[in-house]
């Protein structure tokens, strides 16, 4: 096997990153919407969301917002928070596919909300595809505060490097 | 039109969506996302060339499942879970249906939880999953 884990590699299990601020926005949740392809009004226009029963434009299922962009502190492609102090997982694999996600909510982020992430690494495991080779599963887990620090929501999800 | 609460069996099918996204629609969902890997608009991506083509973003599959059954509830239910693995690509240019049935309901806590898919072109499930719903 030509990739191992290494201490240095273990090392970063478990450390989370300081909270992150992650942006709700009227724009981003249309975005949103017009990337996946809803057709419902309610992500769409304000006065059908309020008649819905939402305070604002609500997020659709699986919309984490977009964590605040400053140029050198975020991932450039990914936009994932670089600078929030989580340490950085260095493998030295270049390609990536996504393994799993899920979503878990306490409540619905509606437009005009801005909450707060921390994430890290929650498990590292090695293993061998027949198609990819040696793969680097990497399971990690963020959770979603309000300003108040209640729990909005939590995600988990598997990245797989080869 | 929507589903209530008291009408939904176990074993009840939700209506399908059908997509078909292109590299356009890929550009919009990466906008939407964040997500600006080549994989998903760059033909000339190294990895898009060693795939074949460029690939659906696996989250924008993910999110399918969710639209599949905000679509269904109508906003009567809170979405509280959704969850899925990625076992299969789909190609850009390429149809794939999205579908669920409903696995379980719960009287006492108006939940109910659907056993979610994709599917691809070829009729093979790529992305299952679960998403459960608590009615209001």
């Amino acid at each position: 096997m030509a990739f191992e884990l290494t201490d240095e590699m273990r090392a970063v299990i478990g450390v989370e990153g300081k909270p992150w601020p992650v942006e709700f926005t009227s724009t981003g949740i249309r975005g949103f919407a017009r990337g996946v392809g809803y057709t419902d009004p309610v992500y769409f226009d304000v006065a059908a969301a309020q008649a819905a029963g939402y305070a604002n434009l609500p997020a659709p299922p699986t919309y984490s917002g977009i964590p605040v962009f400053i140029p050198g502190q975020n991932d450039d492609r990914y936009g994932a928070p670089l600078a929030s102090g989580q340490p950085v997982l260095r493998h030295g694999l270049k390609n990536v596919l996504d393994g799993g996600t899920e979503h878990h909510y306490v409540r619905i982020p509606v437009a005009g909300e801005t909450l707060y992430s921390t994430g890290k690494v929650a498990d590292l495991e090695v293993k061998e595809s027949r198609a990819l080779g040696t793969m680097l599963v990497i399971t990690s887990e963020s959770t979603f505060r309000d300003g108040a620090g209640a729990v909005v929501f939590t995600t988990r999800g598997q990245a797989i490097f080869y | 039109m929507t589903v209530s609460f008291d009408s939904i069996t176990v074993g009840d099918e939700l209506p399908q969506l059908t997509k078909t996204p292109g590299r356009e629609q890929l550009v919009k969902y990466a906008a939407g996302s964040g997500d600006f890997n080549p994989l998903h608009y760059d033909a000339d991506f190294e990895q898009a060339k060693a795939i074949g083509d460029n690939i659906v973003h696996g989250r924008m599959k993910y999110a399918a499942l969710g639209q599949l059954v905000s679509d269904w509830a109508g906003h009567a239910a809170m979405v509280s879970t959704v969850s899925c693995q990625y076992r299969g690509m789909d190609l850009q240019g390429k149809t794939f249906t999205v579908g669920g049935t409903v696995s379980a309901k719960d009287d006492s806590s108006r939940t109910v939880t659907v056993d979610v898919w994709t599917k691809d072109a070829n009729g093979a499930t790529t992305t299952p999953g679960k998403a459960t719903l608590r009615f209001r």
